[in-house]
Parts: C-alpha cells; structure tokens; sequence
C-alpha cells in the first residue's frame, strides 16, 4: 500500500493533471490529511474541470473540513456534468438532510442509489431519511394546531390539493387526498368505492377491444369535470374540477398530481 | 337501420380515426344501430361502453359533478368516447389513437341531439 501511495505521489508530483490525482486525494482524505488532499484536488481540477469524480473528490474533502457551502458548490458542479453522478447524488443527499430539507434529500439519495444499487452508504442513508420522513409525517398526523393528517400530504402544494384530488387503491379504499364538494362536504370515500368499478371496466373494456393499455378517463358533467388515470399499476388519481377548467389543464394538473403520487406511494413503501 | 339513425352515424364514421359508431341501450348494452368497420366486434363494443359509462355516471353523481354529457377513454392504441342521448340511448365512438376527437365529440353531440 505505502509503494502504491509513493507511486501516485509520484505520477501526480510529475503531472499534478494526471488521474492518478484521484486515488491520491482519496488516500490523502482517508489519512486525514485534508490540506494535502485539497491540494491535490485542486491541482487535478486545474486541468480537468469538467471532471465530475474531481469535483466529487474535493467535496469530500471539502465536507471533511466542514465547509458545507463549498462541498455543496462542488458537487452541482459535478451534476452539471454528470446528472447522474452517485456520489454528488449521495453527498448532496447528505447535506441537504443535515439541512433539513428531507424531500430533497430522499431525492438525491435515490437518484444515487439508481446509479449505484449496491452502494450500501446509500442504502443506510435513504433508511435513515426516510425514518425521518415518516417521524415528520407522524408528527404532522398528530399535530393538534396544524390539524393536517398523512391523507393531506400527497398533493401538497399542487392547486386544489385538499379538496379535488384523490388517490386510491384498485379496491376502492382511499391512500391519500380528498374531494370535497360544498356543500355536500367530503365525497371520497363513495366516489373512490365506485370509481374502483369503472377503472376494472375501463381495463376490461381496453382489453377486449384491444385498445391497448388505458390510460384515463375524462367524464364530464353540468356541474364538475372528472378525470381518473393510473399513476402506477395499482393506484387511481381521481381530479376534480368545475366544468370551466378546459380538458387540456385537467390533463397537465394530472400529470404533476401523478408525478406527486408515484413519489409519496415510494415514500410509503420504503 | 332507419335514415334519421343512419344519418347520425355517418356524420361520425366520416371524422378521420373512426373506426365505428354506435347507438346503445343504455339500460342493456344492446345495438340500437351500428356503423362499423368489418373488424370492430359491434356487441363487445356496446355492452363494454354501457357498463362503463354506468359505472362512471355513479362516480360523477356521487361527487355532484352531475350525469355526465361526455366521457372519453383514453388508451394507448385507441378511443372509446360516449355520449349520451335521450331516452337512455347512447351514442357511442370508437376509433384509433389518432382519432380526431374534438371533431366526433361535436358530430356525437349533434346526433344526439338529433335523436331527441
């Protein structure tokens, strides 16, 4: 190991651009030896600053320093030139989580463990974010003074999320949402009893015809327009909206409300 | 198949897409009167659309959106839309997925009208 070491001490003191500049500031870091390793960071990032294991590199290093903001700096560095990068995913992950921002969080660290699916920091990590997820959410179920329940916490922040959207199960039985029409009040639960039937026609009925998988049904009324797709193989999102909202919105208000279900169902399901 | 049925149904036949149309009891899911390419199973379709567009008249009843006027379904190489005319009779489209149809939504509602 001390030959390897002398030998990229080496490579990297005759070129400081060569790669090796990699495992050295890695080694460097690992030894605690953070000034040298930035050293070498930095020196390698001089002549490959596109290189997005570099600025990786560096924001650990960077991290280990506890300088945050400039480990945070280097790794959207490292996304911008690689999307998909597990460890700014990871580190970016890591941060946002020290800051608070859990959602962000649970994002980054997804994104890195699609990248690296074995990578068992990142499993340990998303188990702890979402713990904390789940605690948040609890917290926020039992909060007398919000009053806000996990039902409230689907769709939040999409127009008309606590009173016309609605998510549930292909047995009728609601996850998440709610329709209320004043001044009936709260409709869920009988139109998710009967919207469970129409969407096993609408399969039934694709089927038979060999129309192909389907993919949503738009129902429109005097009073209200309905629209229910499948934002994944078991689940229905049922919108709601009065009959002025034109069939082209409805359409985009239920792709972004699906995008908002496919990722809570995730978070559920961790 | 009497000329005001017929005549209701070219008028939605002829929209680009279509593959059929239908008048439907809305009660039983049985042909009233049929337009329909040689492939399209004119029973299946009819009995298919009634029950569908039973099932999701309760679900817009139960969230007071009312009985609906217009229901369209979407699927990846097709489209089934329904429209619903006087005295329980249906009228009923289906096409391919690049059907037209903002066009056989107002030829459909023309003949429904002329059903009355």
């Amino acid at each position: 190991m001390v030959d390897e070491y002398q030998r990229l001490w080496e490579t990297v003191t005759r070129d400081p651009g060569h790669l090796a500049f990699l495992p050295l500031g890695e080694h460097l870091r690992r030894r605690g030896e953070l000034e040298s390793a930035a050293r070498v960071a930095v020196g390698g990032l001089e002549q490959h600053p596109e290189l997005a294991d570099g600025h990786d590199l560096y924001a650990r290093i960077l991290t280990d320093m506890g300088d945050f903001e400039a480990a945070d700096e280097e790794w959207r560095v490292a996304l911008e030139v690689d999307p998909h990068h597990p460890g700014a995913n990871k580190g970016l992950g890591f941060l946002r989580f020290r800051g608070g921002d859990l959602d962000e969080a649970l994002e980054h660290l997804e994104n890195a463990l699609a990248a690296a699916p074995t990578d068992q920091a990142v499993v340990r990590a998303l188990h702890a974010v979402r713990d904390a997820v789940n605690d948040a959410q609890l917290e926020q179920s039992t909060d007398p003074i919000s009053g806000a329940s996990a039902q409230d916490l689907v769709f939040t922040g999409l127009a008309g999320s606590d009173e016309g959207m609605l998510l549930v199960d292909q047995r009728g039985r609601i996850l998440g949402g709610r329709l209320r029409v004043p001044p009936t009040g709260d409709v869920s639960e009988p139109v998710a009893a009967y919207l469970a039937g129409a969407t096993q026609e609408a399969e039934r009925t694709s089927r038979m015809l060999e129309l192909g998988e389907w993919q949503w049904i738009v129902g429109e009324g005097p009073s209200g327009n309905i629209y229910v797709t499948p934002p994944t193989d078991e689940t229905l999102l049922v919108i709601l909206r009065d009959r002025g909202v034109p069939g082209g919105r409805l359409a985009m208000l239920a792709e972004r409300a699906g995008a908002a279900a496919r990722q809570w169902l995730m978070r559920q399901s961790l | 198949m009497t000329t005001r049925f017929r005549l209701a149904l070219d008028s939605i036949t002829r929209v680009r897409g279509v593959h059929g149309a239908l008048l439907v009891a809305g009660d039983d899911g049985l042909i009233i009167a049929e337009a329909l390419m040689e492939k399209v199973n004119g029973k299946a379709v009819a009995a298919l659309a009634a029950s569908l567009a039973k099932r999701l008249r309760r679900s817009m009843e139960a969230c007071k959106a009312g009985a609906p006027h217009f229901m369209h379904l979407q699927a990846q190489d097709g489209t089934l839309v329904v429209v619903p005319a006087p005295d329980g009779v249906l009228v009923v489209t289906v096409g391919d997925a690049r059907m037209n149809v903002g066009l056989v939504r107002l030829e459909m509602l023309r003949a429904a009208e002329a059903l009355a």
